[in-house]
């Protein structure tokens, strides 16, 4: 076993405790938190397959963007601090368990019947290339997403913006 | 594969660069605002005063370092962390000489804004967790203000990118040395301009110190910390704006070289050079802090979103049909 084995075994236990971390705590802010850190190592894990990009998305997009949204609005709407015996939902806890354990599931299968057969090791994707390849092979989908997010965009705008005919220019 | 002395002092020069740059940009800025204000400074402790920091991180870490009773006690004490484990992240690729660089990353520039994006995370846990309105109100503030000025700084850097034909940080001061001319002067000066607003927001500097607003805010997310944790935010605060002024230097000025010194020599001057560079901007960012006064929120966010994105989208259209057109 290399060192580099071992290190990923224990990012992959971290993981494993972060992200169960996030749904027994019943803090929502801890919970954020305890997110970072599993998004934080699953770009440590990422970084150990040589695939910086995603590794790098992950920090900026996840870490940087959503997560901080995220605390950004439960702060400015309701965060007591202590114990918040609502966020269990005894009810469901059943349901919730049935749901992620198919979706693992699902996708165990789906990963090992695609790669297993082809599985080999290279020396990382390369930036440059994965640029290439999205803006000449996938440049397609790759507009369509782009297209998508503008849509959302402007429909979250109209959204947010709709009582606006009834506030006063001026006041804003 | 990887090497554990390498990394080592990889790491060692990053803690030298980063705290002597802080200490250095902590002088500069107390120095700076004696001799603007006609006010005599720190002049005690050496030759007129010039180690102070010194005497300051002293007292420091004589302080009591207090949690209050009902503040959440584990995010409270880690939230300084964030913040520090971003601004040390962000040294490890600014290049102080072609060789003499924490790792010249492929995908510099790109890394160099997903790590700052953290620092955002500790102060507004920091401002949360310390169970007090104007800490909150402070944390708040400084997340909406480091949100909206994250976008001008990314897209002025964006420019940069377009014109160097790369992401890595040593790759775009050669793009320069090649041109003859640093970015600033032949066709980034708009973006030069956008980054150095954006960056004093984001280091949250007056007039962008809306969220730690003294006279209102007690002093914002930073009220409820003291002793080592407060000396934590300090110090990063001024590690911050050296190593944002390192990289406006590196990206903007031409970083370690200057035009008409031999190439080959590069590695003798090239800190020289780089410090020289990263002060002179660090004293404009003096200069504007002891000269204006504090924006509002709504002109403070305004000017982020109506000005800064649309002239940086703005230069990038311009940059990217200059590249298509020569």
């Amino acid at each position: 076993m290399e060192a580099l084995d071992i290190i990923s075994y224990f990012l992959l236990l971290g993981l494993l405790l972060a992200a169960v971390k996030v749904v027994t705590t019943s803090n929502v802010i801890h919970a954020a938190i305890s997110l970072v850190f599993t998004l934080a190592l699953t770009a440590g894990t990422f970084l150990l397959l040589s695939a910086e990009f995603v590794a790098l998305v992950i920090v900026l997009v996840y870490i940087g963007a959503v997560i901080v949204l995220f605390l950004f609005g439960i702060m400015i709407t309701r965060a007591p601090l202590g114990q918040n015996a609502e966020l269990d939902n005894e009810k469901n806890k059943g349901l919730a368990l049935g749901v992620s354990l198919s979706i693992f599931g699902i996708f165990s299968y789906v990963m090992l019947n695609t790669f297993d057969s082809q599985i080999n090791t290279t020396s990382g994707t390369s930036t440059e290339l994965l640029g290439e390849i999205l803006l000449s092979r996938f440049v397609f989908p790759f507009e369509v997403v782009s297209f998508v997010l503008l849509a959302a965009l402007i429909g979250g705008i109209t959204l947010a913006r709709q009582d606006n005919a009834l506030m006063d220019e001026n006041q804003i | 594969m990887i090497d554990g002395s390498q990394v080592l002092v990889t790491a060692g020069i990053i803690l030298a660069f980063a705290l002597n740059g802080a200490v250095i940009f902590t002088i500069l800025d107390v120095k700076g605002a004696s001799w603007m204000q006609r006010r005599p400074g720190p002049l005690h402790v050496g030759l007129r005063g010039f180690i102070f920091p010194l005497a300051e991180i002293i007292k420091f870490f004589q302080k009591e370092d207090i949690t209050p009773t009902n503040v959440d006690s584990a995010v409270f004490k880690w939230a300084p962390a964030y913040v520090l484990a971003s601004v040390f992240g962000l040294f490890v690729v600014v290049p102080i000489s072609p060789t003499l660089v924490g790792s010249d990353l492929d995908l510099g520039v790109f890394y160099l804004l997903a790590i700052s994006s953290l620092s955002t995370l500790g102060v507004l846990t920091a401002g949360w967790s310390s169970a007090n309105k104007y800490s909150l109100m402070g944390g708040i503030r400084a997340a909406g203000q480091l949100i909206a000025y994250e976008l001008p700084l990314i897209l002025a850097v964006v420019g940069v990118v377009i014109q160097a034909e790369t992401m890595s940080l040593v790759g775009i001061v050669e793009k320069q040395i090649e041109f003859g001319l640093p970015f600033v002067l032949s066709g980034q000066g708009l973006a030069f301009l956008i980054f150095m607003v954006a960056a004093t927001a984001e280091m949250m500097r007056v007039p962008f110190d809306m969220p730690i607003g003294e006279s209102e805010l007690v002093s914002g997310f930073l009220t409820e910390y003291s002793g080592v944790r407060f000396l934590i935010f300090y110090i990063a605060e001024y590690m911050n704006m050296f190593v944002l002024c390192a990289v406006a230097s590196t990206l903007f000025l031409g970083g370690y070289h200057v035009p008409l010194l031999p190439t080959e020599w590069v590695n003798f001057y090239g800190p020289v050079v780089l410090l020289t560079k990263t002060v002179l901007l660090g004293f404009i960012l003096v200069l504007v802090r002891w000269s204006f006064p504090r924006f509002r929120e709504d002109q403070l966010q305004n000017l982020a979103w109506k000005v800064l994105i649309p002239l940086s989208l703005l230069n990038i259209l311009i940059t990217s049909i200059m590249k298509v057109v020569f």
